[in-house]
């Protein structure tokens, strides 16, 4: 069943009307890459700069506002400067492992984004297995993040580096977990079903109790995934200076440090979509104008960012043994019985459904 | 096979890191001598001397008015206090008696600085433990400190004011009214320091029950100030040896027996606050009169050994001067609280993890250039 009409279908069609069949598929999937990437350096770039001046509203300053109008240049400037950076690496270092790490990162990162629909139209890939894909696709990361640190030859990388394998192996299983109880709501995978499922009613409404359970298990968990305060173990400063990357410069580090903005947006996207219902409207106020999805889509990502802004900005952080003990023995129990719950309420056909 | 590995021929190394001297947790130039099994820490051993600039030699170089000025760089947010105990004890050992105005204004100044020192300590704790927010909370209020002094001494950090013999000028006419103006607004805004870190949970976890140091260890190893307090030691040298006008005035002397990282952060928040009562029952009675008494251009301290402690915001700062009756000293010697409060990090390190250390060493409140002079 397709319900949506995807954008690759449009750029296939165009396409196939021009060259041969394979030809066209090839010529579609670069097209939407392209696009996506794009997109998505831009977007990071600007992410940064909302963290930037967050940060400075939390923090009685102002933030950046030299380069362009209100400081809008300041992270494009920053973006050329580290392209123009010479890379630095240490001698030691395992040559090969050390500069594949950054791809693995912001590789995953990217390729995540894919099967967001952003509108009733503008997806990518609708795969069946969405939820699957993406748990699968984010947990590529980690890899990246662990060669980094042990190809580095830093000691300070290194323990850096423990700590994330410890902290996104231990916190995949809630985000896991708590997709895993919306998806008994849903009965599918595939991310644009389960948007349709939501016109009767947004899943946190739908779900209730262990739907509000599982959103804040699942926003704990995500925090957690991404490696931000006040869960950032990996890079810790005040204890380990950098942490993985402290070997890294230039576009390298960038690499990383796009990859944790995506990450975070992609985190709230996917709250965004299972929870509060993605590009639905609320009530469904503009259901006769399509296109204005993107926009709910993106205000509901955005006060999902923020929250997590807001965690990284007025919380301290945990130390290593508070953070494995916070997931293993409080969240995960407290996952699975809100699986066994909601799985009751679904058969006892409790959802509300507006 | 024999699987028991420790009965194996398998050798073991210990896992040795470097922090510092160049590392966000140590501010400044430590170096710490980590040994660690994964996060645990097994060894911490200090090194010291990066930033070892001779002060107790240059001192015997120097004339007694030049010497003030260089206890400023030392623990340099202590500042007037430093200055203030090179001054005391020229002025004991010339048994001069100094104005009632100057030891008003000398105990004002002082309670300032321990409270302008205590919110830099503040907000640098935060950010120590990754709460980033509260440096910034901690610096607001600093800032309104500093602009006091600036208006009266010219100077925001090393400040140079006291001089034996009295205070380099008088004070600035603003300086009553900017100084209660102060005290109105620092006491709404350490509720605020607590609403935003002392109640949270996270806060609360990584303080409870870490880098514990007894009382009878904290007597052994010579600690002092909110380190020694806060493992119910009461050693306050406001209380047991006042200077200044300080006797003049009533404080608790703030006190726990907890020995944790919490109970030396919660001794501190206490201290602002007995801090503003001091200056609140100083600031309406500073009396009319000279701000200095003359003194010999060239000062010659009669011979003999003097020595004068004082109450910085670290701890108990002692100086010991031994004149032959020359201008200059013939040795001069300054006992720093920070030097004996290191001392004991690897005791209450040790058995920790290394956000244990950063947290224990954050409450401890160094400042290296008070420790290697």
């Amino acid at each position: 069943m397709n319900i949506t009409l995807s954008i690759t279908t449009t750029i296939y069609k165009f396409l196939s009307e021009y060259m041969s069949e394979g030809a066209a598929n090839i010529g579609a999937m670069v097209t939407i890459a392209l696009i996506y990437l794009a997109i998505f350096a831009v977007a990071g770039l600007y992410l940064v700069l909302l963290e930037r001046k967050v940060a400075a509203w939390f923090q009685l300053r102002i933030g950046p506002n030299r380069v362009g109008p209100w400081g809008l240049l300041q992270t494009m400037a920053d973006a050329l400067k580290l392209v123009s950076k010479e890379l630095t690496g240490t001698v030691k270092a395992d040559k090969f492992l050390y500069n594949l790490a950054p791809y693995f990162v912001i590789i995953s990162s990217l390729m995540a984004l894919a099967v967001f629909p952003f509108t009733q139209e503008f997806q990518a890939f609708d795969i069946n297995i969405g939820i699957f894909f993406l748990i699968a696709i984010s947990s590529i990361g980690v890899i990246g993040i662990l060669l980094g640190g042990w190809a580095s030859n830093n000691k300070f990388a290194l323990i850096g580096a423990m700590r994330s394998g410890v902290q996104t192996i231990s916190y995949e299983l809630s985000v896991g977990l708590s997709l895993v109880t919306m998806v008994l709501l849903t009965g599918t995978l595939q991310l644009s079903e389960i948007i349709e499922v939501q016109k009767n009613g947004w899943l946190i409404i739908q779900g209730h109790f262990p739907a509000i359970i599982a959103f804040m298990i699942y926003m704990i968990a995500g925090t957690a995934e991404t490696n931000r305060a006040p869960f950032d173990m990996v890079e810790a400063e005040s204890e380990l200076g950098a942490g993985f990357h402290t070997e890294y410069s230039g576009m390298k580090f960038a690499y990383f440090f796009l990859a944790e903005f995506i990450n975070m947006f992609i985190i709230a996207a996917i709250a965004a979509t299972i929870f509060f219902g993605g590009w639905l409207s609320p009530f469904g106020i503009t259901e006769s104008i399509p296109w204005l999805g993107i926009f709910w889509f993106l205000g509901k990502t955005f006060v999902l960012v923020f929250l997590m802004m807001w965690f990284r900005w007025t919380f301290p952080r945990l130390r290593v043994d508070q953070l494995l003990t916070l997931e293993w023995k409080y969240l995960l129990p407290l996952n699975l019985l809100n699986i066994v719950l909601m799985a009751l309420i679904v058969w006892l056909g409790l959802t509300i459904q507006l | 096979m024999d699987t028991n590995i420790a009965n194996s021929n398998l050798k073991s190394e210990d896992y040795f890191i470097n922090m510092g001297p160049q590392h966000p947790a140590t501010h400044g130039v430590l170096r710490l001598l980590l040994t660690i099994d994964g996060e645990i820490i097994k060894k911490v051993e200090p090194d010291l001397g990066y930033i070892h600039r001779s002060i107790e030699k240059m001192c015997e170089r120097d004339s007694y008015q030049q010497i003030v000025h260089l206890t400023d760089r030392m623990d340099y947010l202590s500042s007037h206090i430093n200055n203030e105990a090179v001054c005391l004890t020229v002025e004991n050992a010339l048994q001069l008696e100094v104005p009632e105005r100057v030891k008003f204004v000398r105990t004002i100044i002082g309670e300032l600085t321990r409270i302008a020192s205590h919110c830099l300590w503040w907000g640098v704790m935060g950010m120590d433990i990754g709460a980033l927010t509260t440096y910034f909370y901690g610096f607001r209020d600093r800032e309104m400190i500093n602009d006091i002094f600036e208006e009266t001494c010219g100077a925001r950090l090393t400040m140079n004011y006291n001089i034996p013999g009295g205070l380099m000028f008088d004070i600035h006419p603003n300086f009553v009214k900017r100084t209660k103006d102060f005290v109105a607004h620092f006491k709404t805004k350490i509720p605020e320091y607590d609403k935003l870190l002392t109640g949270n949970v996270i806060f609360q976890k990584r303080m409870k029950g870490v880098g514990i140091l007894s009382k009878e260890d904290a007597i052994s190893f010579g600690a002092s100030g909110p380190v020694a307090r806060g493992s119910g030691y009461s050693c306050d040298v406001r209380k047991y040896h006042s200077y200044s006008a300080l006797d003049k005035v009533t404080f608790n002397e703030a006190l726990k027996t907890e020995g944790d990282s919490l109970a030396r952060y919660e001794i501190r928040i206490q201290e602002m606050w007995e801090s503003l009562s001091i200056i609140e029952q100083l600031i309406d009675n500073i009396p009319e009169g000279e701000h200095k008494v003359a003194t010999n251009a060239v000062i010659k301290l009669p011979k003999g050994e003097f020595y004068q402690k004082v109450e910085t915001a670290r701890g108990e700062l002692g100086v010991f001067i031994n004149s032959t009756g020359t201008k200059n000293p013939y040795r001069l010697k300054f006992r720093s609280p920070g030097f004996s409060n290191l001392s004991l990090l690897n005791h209450i390190a040790v058995g920790g993890k290394i956000g244990d250390l950063v947290a224990s060493m954050a409450t401890l409140d160094l400042v290296i250039p008070d420790i290697d002079r």
